[in-house]
């Protein structure tokens, strides 16, 4: 994981070893100080001497100066490497992203990769720059002091190492019963989270059984138990202040006891004796630094791994050498295909075997989860068979530049997305350098002209990130007209008029029929109408295919066609108001 | 209320709640600030009063009685300076300890109130405020309140208390310089706070930056199947690249001051120490005698105070930089307790109605009026001209009228927006209509308790939605007293169990994120089981339209026919078999019932109903 992660430093490299550099430096200047400000004491104001005072007083400035000089450096170069650090692990993990097929997306959540891009990295970033500055200051201020201890008087500085001794057994008891708890307490704040999730989602629920008081119930409940937690880690964590100030102030006791002993023996003066009091408090807070950065570090452990192996993941799908970058025509082969999302799941799809002709019409209809998306899916290579074969245009889909093959086998996915932008630049995904007359063209085809010529703006209409302001049947027509916009020779819609009136939807048909003929046209459907009138029906139970033939025979010889096709045509989904996908849509302002 | 400054309400709140923690702690920071300046102005006594006069004593360690040096004063003052450290330290603590319950208890309260005033707030706030929005007022802006309540004022009470306290102290040692350790500390104030002002900007860009990246992360990476199926990979890629850099870049500027604060602090407060070192040995040596040279209680500067007096300087510098810090991070807090007290004031639901619902038998319900009147619940609902709109100037029902009997079963149908869902959620009030009335069983629902009202009333949304715990719990939440037995009764009746018993742990498998591990249809009949276990007089249906396959869709039909048996039902139908059963159809459209009546009269007129029918809707 740290090679990984490491290897991301690049051009930032030289930065990140000068910080510590710099740091160190700062360090040794920051140590050096206290003993000429006791010099300036001892030398200087006991011994009533100006112009020793001027000399020390100089001194100490001049390192003052480099101190700062080192310390501006430390922060800049710390600044600069964690930062570049940072960029680079975003671009790492988002090329790599760039290069995910289908499964690979499946495997992280597209939740889980966004938190790993953003949160993570800047834990990473902070951690890196805190790893760089402080984990050298903190262990270095500690020697450092600890040696002028000693270099001052050394058997003063015995109490020293005993204080450090006690500071840094009960520091971890505390630190690792404490991480315990916070664990504890991250796990009831997603509790907590999730109960106000589920409240204002499904407010109407909760109001309709009248179930606020209940809610409340289950809310204060998961409250009491982060705050008995919270108190339990904070209150223990509070333990750190008093062990500290006793450890700090036994120490200090201490020194002016035997001090004193010692001044007056001779053998210490006063200067060396207030010296000895801020070398004290830098090695105490040096030391609880030191144990805040372990914990912080441990912390961003997590989040490396997490980075690392969105970096590290080979994705599962490269082109073939020599690629074909041709695609011949339309048509499609399935050759005894199989095919399974990851290991443990079961067959989505067993022994396929089929034969689409170029420029055919082909239906496809079957229960949920019978394996009508996988099949289409494997028709660009979005997936990878796990047995048998594919072939688009007489040529195994393997064998083409990946690119290639997408640009000619259109998918209108299930679950579409527009992105932000005008409509124009989300029609022109299809077609980068479209003229607006061809955008135009494809979205009379998709039945999108109409709505977007209603709109004051136009094909300059906005849309809001997710297509937000759209509603689900113009969503869909316009990933229908982007998706026209490429001219593929293969088009598939998975269940893509799904939020579309009947009326419209038959309209998109029929311009299909008309306006592209020579394409290939696959669609999958949940409603009989839609796919009816196709050249020949496809009938998916249970990742196999039972029936494939046109609508006709297929009432005939297919039990299952029958059954669907009974049911929706005789008291079955009538749909009689195009199905509502969404509340009305209402604009407020 | 609205006028006042929200941070101001929160520490009017928190005063409120904790009194006397609060001004324990105010104590307990008095303590622990002066006992730390004491240990810090023993430097001075322990060189002045005790070493110094042992050393004037001609020591010698092997000499006889009472001619060495006598450690007996020391001893005694070491032990009254451990027990003022002590007491330091039990004021410290207990002062964490008190901030701690205020800090988490304030949290608690915060976040209870909350929810409890969001519940009562009515449907349409929902609608009209992002999700995302609501659930971050409770996640990030009620932190930043703990940031603030915990950490930010009581650290600001402490700096300001060690500066008053040292500030004092100086005076009392000596006055000249005491000035120049103010100009410093001014001075050293005025840099931080420069600097501060100077990376604002770099800040606000750094924000503005990662809300680009952020943003364009959480679209694209959401929506990376159609970047795959597009080839835009590297289009997206090269766009990355650009606003990764402008982020890098105006992080690493923001950083970069931020980074420089610390040792410019630090250093500047070295550069004054050599200052006041200089200034005070110059005093002490040169010019003693001057009033004016004195401290307030009169005495000269002397080494020892020298000493402590430096000591003393940095104790004064070191809060200095804090305070701006701290002022800087309440601002930053306003703007999150800024949304919170948003949230809190938003009006509640309006519940005047004092008509209750009230049991009778075993399953009997009777209406009670305050007068103590009785009126057996029989289900009997009627609309006459109700008008609607989401907002005043838009309606989007008009003088929609129908009276449903008892047991009677109304279909809506109509094309999308034409406010099939509206009429339903205003039976319920979910909303408030503009124009009309609306009466159960004769009482206009505006009379009735909002609880009694939905309680008679089952409803079964179109989008299904599922709560965490176990699949008895999720059927239970429509009566919250029924037996398991009865929550069984109500899942066989709808015909889920079959489904049920095949889960992994029957009726206890534990369901979470909405149900998320069963299919749609799976959870739509539990929706339903959930409706049938409260079982209401009267029921409002909206059918669920595609993306269920045709099997399951037959199942749920089942469910909602044996559901609706006896019971007065309000139902949007999607589906042929639903409207031919139905007592009553209305269709709608623009917000207007244009056409009622049943089945065949309906298709004898040959009008819109037919035209939805028969599929040729333009």
């Amino acid at each position: 994981m740290l090679k990984t992660l490491l290897k991301e430093v690049r051009q930032y490299r030289t930065a990140s070893i000068l910080t510590p550099v710099w740091t160190s430096l700062e360090v040794v200047m920051e140590v050096l100080i206290p003993y000429v400000a006791a010099s300036i004491i001892d030398k200087g104001i006991t011994a009533g001497n100006l112009p020793n005072i001027y000399r020390y007083g100089g001194i100490m400035v001049v390192l003052a100066c480099f101190s700062l000089l080192f310390g501006i450096l430390a922060g800049r170069f710390g600044a600069y490497s964690s930062t570049g650090f940072a960029a680079n692990l975003r671009m790492a993990m988002y090329t790599n992203i760039q290069k995910f097929s289908f499964s690979d997306i499946d495997k992280f959540s597209t939740a889980g990769l966004v938190t790993r891009m953003t949160t993570d990295v800047s834990n990473l970033q902070q951690a890196f720059q805190m790893m760089l500055r402080i984990s050298f200051r903190a262990p270095m201020n500690m020697v450092s002091a600890l040696f002028m201890c000693f270099f001052i008087n050394a058997r003063l500085s015995v109490i020293f190492l005993i204080a450090m001794a006690i500071l840094i057994v009960s520091l971890t008891l505390l630190i690792s019963r404490a991480s315990r708890l916070f664990r504890q307490i991250f796990e009831a704040y997603d509790g907590l989270n999730s109960i106000v999730q589920e409240n204002v989602s499904a407010i109407r629920v909760v109001k309709a059984y009248v179930r606020e008081h209940h809610e409340l119930g289950k809310f204060d409940k998961a409250v009491l138990k982060v705050f008995t937690l919270q108190v339990r880690a904070e209150t223990l964590m509070a333990l750190n202040g008093p062990v500290m100030s006793l450890v700090v102030n036994g120490c200090i006791i201490a020194v002016s006891w035997w001090g004193a002993h010692f001044i007056v023996e001779g053998s210490l003066t006063t200067g060396q004796l207030t010296s000895l009091f801020s070398y004290i408090l830098t090695i105490m807070s040096s030391l609880m630094m030191l144990s805040m950065i372990i914990v912080r570090l441990t912390e961003s452990f997590a989040s490396g791994t997490r980075v690392a192996e969105v970096i590290d993941e080979k994705p599962d799908m490269t082109n073939p050498k020599d690629a074909l970058t041709e695609v011949a025509d339309g048509s499609v082969i399935f050759e005894d295909v199989y095919f399974s999302y990851g290991k443990g799941g079961g067959n989505a799809l067993s022994g396929i075997s089929l034969e689409i002709k170029a420029g055919e019409t082909v239906g496809i209809i079957g229960g949920t989860g019978s394996g009508k998306t996988s099949l289409v899916n494997l028709i660009p290579r979005l997936y990878d068979t796990d047995q048998g074969c594919v072939y688009v245009g007489g040529k195994n889909v393997r064998y083409y530049d990946m690119e290639a093959l997408r640009n000619e086998v259109a998918v209108v996915l299930q679950k579409n997305t527009l992105f932000s932008g005008t409509i124009l630049e989300n029609l022109r995904w299809g077609k980068e350098d479209a003229t607006l007359e061809e955008c135009r063209e494809a979205c009379r085809q998709a039945c999108a002209d109409e709505f977007i010529e209603s709109f004051p703006d136009g094909y300059q209409t906005i849309i809001d990130q997710g297509g937000t302001n759209v509603s689900g049947g113009q969503r869909q027509r316009l990933c229908i007209a982007r998706a026209l916009l490429k001219r593929p020779k293969i088009l598939i819609l998975d269940d893509s008029t799904s939020a579309v009136d009947t009326a419209t939807d038959a309209s998109i048909r029929k311009a299909f029929m008309q306006r592209i003929p020579g394409t290939t046209k696959i669609i999958i459907s949940q409603r009989i109408l839609s796919i009816m009138d196709a050249d020949r029906i496809i009938v998916m139970e249970g990742g196999k295919v039972i029936g494939f033939d046109t609508h006709e025979r297929l009432v005939e010889d297919c039990p299952v066609y029958k059954e669907i096709f009974d049911m929706q045509s005789h008291g079955g989904n009538g749909d009689f108001d195009g199905p509502v996908k969404e509340k009305e849509v209402r604009n407020e302002g | 209320m609205k006028d006042k400054s929200s941070v101001f309400r929160l520490f009017a709140f928190i005063f409120r709640h904790y009194k006397g923690q609060i001004a324990l702690v105010a104590v307990c920071i008095l303590v622990s600030s002066l006992t730390s300046l004491a240990s810090s102005l023993f430097t001075r006594t322990l060189i002045d009063d005790y070493i110094t006069p042992m050393l004037n004593r001609p020591s010698s360690l092997f000499g006889g009685v009472g001619i060495g040096p006598d450690y007996h004063p020391l001893a005694i003052a070491l032990v009254k300076l451990a027990a003022v450290l002590l007491a330091g330290i039990v004021a410290g603590f207990l002062y964490n300890l008190l901030m701690i319950k205020v800090g988490q208890g304030t949290m608690k309260l915060l976040r209870q109130e909350l929810f409890a005033h969001m519940e009562t707030l009515p449907i349409g706030y929902f609608d009209s405020h992002s999700h995302g929005g609501i659930m971050s007022v409770y996640t990030n802006d009620i932190d930043t309140l703990k940031g603030v309540v915990g950490d930010t004022v009581p650290r600001l009470a402490q700096s300001v208390v060690t500066i008053v306290a040292t500030l004092v102290s100086m005076l009392v040692m000596n006055l000249p310089l005491t000035l120049v350790s103010v100009l410093i500390a001014f001075v050293m104030y005025k840099i931080t706070t420069g600097l501060g002002k100077l990376s604002k900007k770099y800040f606000k860009q750094r924000q503005e930056n990662l809300g680009i990246v952020n943003g364009f992360i959480e679209e694209m990476v959401s929506g990376q199947r159609v970047v795959k199926v597009f080839c835009r990979e590297r289009q997206s890629l090269e766009h990355f690249a650009k606003i990764n850099e402008d982020l890098r870049s105006s992080v690493f500027n923001a950083n970069k001051i931020s980074n420089i604060i610390m040792p410019l602090n630090g250093n500047l407060s070295n550069m004054g120490y050599v200052l006041m070192a200089i200034i005070g040995s110059v005093i002490a040596i040169g010019g003693n005698g001057s009033w004016y040279m004195c401290g307030l209680n009169g005495s000269t500067l002397t080494l020892g105070t020298l000493v402590a007096f430096l000591t003393l300087h940095k104790q004064l510098t070191r809060p200095v930089s804090h305070i701006s810090n701290e002022i800087n991070s309440i601002v930053k807090a306003s703007a999150g307790t800024d949304r919170f007290y948003a949230l809190m004031d938003e009006l509640s639901e309006v519940d005047e109605g004092k008509v209750e619902l009230v049991k009778d038998g075993e399953s009997s319900w009777s209406w009670q009026s305050p007068d103590g009147q009785k009126r057996k619940l029989e289900g009997l609902v009627s609309l006459k001209d109700v008008d609607f709109g989401y907002v005043p100037e838009k309606q989007v029902l008009h003088d929609i009228t129908l009276t449903a009997y008892p047991g009677q079963k109304i279909a809506f149908v109509g094309g999308t927006g034409a406010g099939k869902t509206t009429i339903t959620n205003l039976v319920n009030r979910f909303y408030e209509i503009q124009d009309g009335t609306i009466t159960y069983d004769g009482f206009d629902v505006r009379d009735i308790s909002k609880q009694s009202l939905r309680r008679s009333l089952g409803m079964v949304l179109q989008e299904t939605h599922l709560f965490t715990g176990t699949v008895l719990d999720n059927i239970r939440y429509g009566r919250i007293d029924a037996t398991d037995e009865e929550c069984i009764a109500a899942a066989c009746l709808v015909q889920a169990d079959g489904f049920i018993r095949n889960l992994p742990d029957g009726y206890g498998t534990m369901l979470t994120g909405d149900g998320g591990n069963l299919s749609q249809g799976e959870r739509q009949l539990l929706a339903i089981a959930r409706a049938a276990v409260a079982n209401p007089p009267v029921l409002i249906l909206d059918e669920a339209t595609s993306s269920i396959d045709t099997r399951t869709e037959q199942m749920i039909q089942r469910g909602m026919d044996s559901l609706m048996k006896g019971r007065t039902t309000f139902v949007i139908a999607h589906r042929l078999s639903t409207v031919m059963d139905a007592d009553y159809i209305m269709v709608l459209d623009h917000g207007r019932i244009i056409e009622r009546g049943k089945h065949q009269e309906l298709l004898d007129i040959k009008g819109k109903y037919f035209d939805l029918f028969t599929g040729n809707q333009i």
